[in-house]
């Protein structure tokens, strides 16, 4: 059921995603608006289809600091398609009541902040968002968002990157949702290897937090997915599949159904994970 | 001071920003920055604070500004100009700066610094290319790789700036996304910063970013104020206002830092463009409102949605759509004014100066020369009016020729 009561609900729905499976999760990434909001149903059913456990639903922002060229790409042309928060609410509160996945909003801060941070979340939690990424709201500056999110039933992501010391996946303990691991020092973006290490720091992060951990950026293809899920609770995949479905926009859906049940069918043939 | 200081724009502060903690002026400030930089700050911030407090760093930062830099810069008496304005004027010459603008006493320290963190690589944003060059000189002078990321139309704008960088061994990376101007040549370099953070220094170019660079660049830049404030007093006495032009903000917080707790007051001028009503301006503090860009909370410019917008300037050092966040503080707290002056009126100054003092200015330095001359005949009696002159204007000379031909072509003829 989605969050239409909001309370603590949602949030346990998400950390579910990534519970009792015998295989890691598969988050998939969209950017909302592209090609354009009008196919944004669409698109979140075709990655249902697909097999999809959750979806990661990306704002587009003018100064995306975080991300590589794809999903830059992706942000500037839903921007000049005219993207709007109120458009990408109206579309929400239609879909996600019959939606079966949990959707989690990516977004950086000033947006956040431009539209009034209470009412961004309340609009987020009355639509049925689970929870909140913000990749440029580090664990330290995150205190007041935290408290409201807490309050309203949606989950605040923590993220944790390589370079993260000790003393933050401390802290990052109390977070909700997920860990969001990120699994190289870089922005996002489509990778030809994974980094050497993402399967030690995904072990890391699991011993550290008591929080189910999904790793994501530079994961493209369905064997690099399966590699990381061996290890990690989930697996995110964004840039590869929005360059897949910008290669061809007009059959944005197929190209998301197709690209996503690859990756499904990757993780399903992982082998040596058992249940938690 | 008194009613001249306070400021104008309301402030309404986004709910959810927690006021006053670290690295804050008031609520503004902070570090909005991916988590894969938050080490990398916490490393910055404690190796500048030993530098700071270490006498072989210190003196080696005053050797380098004096024998090499050339301070302490000297203070013109504008004789000319102040009988042309009714009141006492005189010029913080930065730019007699090596380089011929204040930027390089932020880049010999942060490079300094760089060096002694042990960084092999050093990285940084330009718009004009002033900050390009003042990063690319230092490195060569400190034996550092510089790489330096300029927008598209900022490098076909400013091509002679891209040949004296290369020219002083930096490599120039082309921005090709977003608006491809200084505002996203700044998040490329970020984007650099955070995948190559292991060995690289990011040296920004003004009091903007993350904590601890708007306090850094600042105390860099704050030689220029102490500097001034006791040339005035040689000069018979301290000036009743000190004014400077605001693009990031590191001339103004550097000339101002010295007078903070003096009865002075201090003035910035933004840059008005095409008019505040116009949506082609840069005047972040004058018309813009509270936000997140590059790393802290200041104000900028956005629309409702908390998209950046455009800024817009002839000078291509105020060219940008936010500001410092000390500048936002002392905006709030009214310790400071900010006033905007249009490109016309800027582009007036700067013939002006040219023609009554013998001194050609940045375009960004003529917009504080404009908001002077704009109130010439109401200055009160006795009136010491410090203005910090922050670069030299041989490097707009040729685009505002251009600018002007086109205008004559135009038969409107030059607007100055
Ligand atoms: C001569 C000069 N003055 C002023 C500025 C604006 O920067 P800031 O406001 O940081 O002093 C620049 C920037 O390039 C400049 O070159």
């Amino acid at each position: 059921m989605p969050n239409a009561g909001g309370g603590r609900a949602a949030v346990r729905r998400l950390e579910a995603v990534f519970r009792g499976r015998q295989r890691a999760a598969l988050m998939p990434y969209l950017t909302a608006g592209f090609p354009d909001l009008d196919s944004l149903p669409a698109l979140l059913a075709a990655l249902a289809v697909g097999g999809a456990d959750a979806v990661e639903l990306g704002i587009p922002f003018s100064d995306p600091l975080a991300d590589g060229p794809a999903l830059q790409a992706a942000a500037t042309a839903a921007l000049t398609a005219g993207f709007t928060l109120d458009g990408l609410w109206d579309v929400l509160e239609r879909t996600l009541p019959s939606f079966p996945l949990p959707v989690v909003l990516l977004t950086y801060v000033n947006p956040i902040l431009a539209h009034g941070t209470l009412r961004f979340v309340e609009r987020a939690v009355a639509c049925g968002v689970t929870g909140l990424i913000v990749p440029d709201l580090p664990w330290v500056e995150s205190g007041p968002l935290r408290r409201l999110t807490r309050d309203r039933g949606l989950a605040l992501v923590p993220m944790a990157t390589p370079n993260s010391p000790e003393r933050h996946l401390q802290r990052i303990r109390s977070g909700e949702g997920f860990v969001y691991g990120v699994s190289v020092t870089g922005v996002t973006g489509v990778r030809d290897q994974l980094a050497p290490d993402v399967l030690a720091f995904a072990s890391r992060l699991k011993e550290a937090v008591r929080l189910p951990v999904a790793i994501g950026f530079g994961i493209s293809t369905p064997e690099q997915a399966a590699r990381v899920g061996t290890v990690a609770d989930g697996v995110i995949v964004g840039s590869a599949l929005v360059s897949a479905m910008m290669q061809d926009p007009v059959h944005a859906a197929g190209v998301a159904t197709a690209t996503v049940r690859a990756l499904h069918a990757a993780l399903d043939k992982q082998e040596g994970r058992g249940p938690e | 001071m008194g009613a001249d200081t306070t400021h104008p724009v309301g402030v309404e502060l986004p709910k959810g920003i927690r006021p006053g903690g670290r690295g804050r002026f008031g609520p503004f400030g902070g570090q909005f920055v991916p988590e894969t930089l938050m080490p990398a700050l916490a490393e910055l911030e404690y190796a500048y604070r030993a530098a700071r407090q270490d006498p072989a760093f210190r003196q080696e930062l005053a050797h380098i500004l004096s024998r090499y830099v050339g301070r302490p810069t000297p203070i013109t008496a504008a004789e000319r100009l102040s009988e042309a304005v009714g009141a006492a004027v005189y010029l913080k010459r930065e730019d007699l700066c090596h380089t011929g603008a204040h930027k390089i006493n932020n880049t010999v320290g942060q490079l300094l610094l760089a060096r002694r963190m042990g960084k092999t690589r050093v990285i940084a944003e330009t718009g004009a290319g002033q900050h390009g060059v003042a990063t690319a000189t230092a490195a060569a002078l400190l034996g550092l790789r510089a790489e330096i990321y300029m927008g598209a139309e900022d490098v076909d704008r400013q091509a002679l700036n891209v040949y004296r960088m290369r020219l002083l061994g930096a490599e120039v990376h082309t921005v090709t996304s977003g608006s491809r101007t200084l505002k996203d040549a700044t998040n490329e370099a970020i984007r650099d910063w955070v995948t190559n953070v292991h060995h690289t220094y990011y040296a920004i170019g003004s009091v903007v970013g993350p904590h601890p660079y708007p306090t850094m660049v600042r105390d860099f830049q704050a030689v220029i104020g102490r500097e001034a404030r006791r040339q005035m007093l040689a000069l018979g006495g301290p000036p009743t206002h000190v004014v400077a032009c605001v693009g990031g903000g590191s001339n103004a917080m550097g000339i101002f830092h010295a007078f903070r707790r003096d009865p002075v007051a201090l003035v910035g001028v933004e840059a008005a463009g095409e008019g505040l009503h116009s949506a082609r301006h840069a005047a972040s503090l004058s018309a813009g409102t509270p936000g997140v860009l590059h790393g802290a909370l200041s104000y900028l410019l956005q629309d409702a949605d908390g998209q950046i917008r455009l800024a817009h300037s002839v000078s291509a050092g105020l060219d940008y759509p936010g500001v410092g966040p000390e500048h936002a503080h002392l905006a709030a707290t009214g310790r400071a004014q900010y006033e905007a002056v249009t490109d016309d009126a800027a582009l007036a100054a700067f013939h002006e100066l040219s023609r009554l003092e013998g001194v050609i200015p940045a375009l960004e330095s003529a917009h504080a020369v404009a908001w002077v001359y704009s109130r010439r005949g109401h200055w009160p009696n006795g009136a010491r009016i410090l203005v910090n002159l922050s670069g030299r204007g041989d490097k707009d000379v040729d685009q505002v020729a251009r600018r002007e031909a086109a205008a004559s072509r135009m038969g409107g003829g030059a607007d100055a």
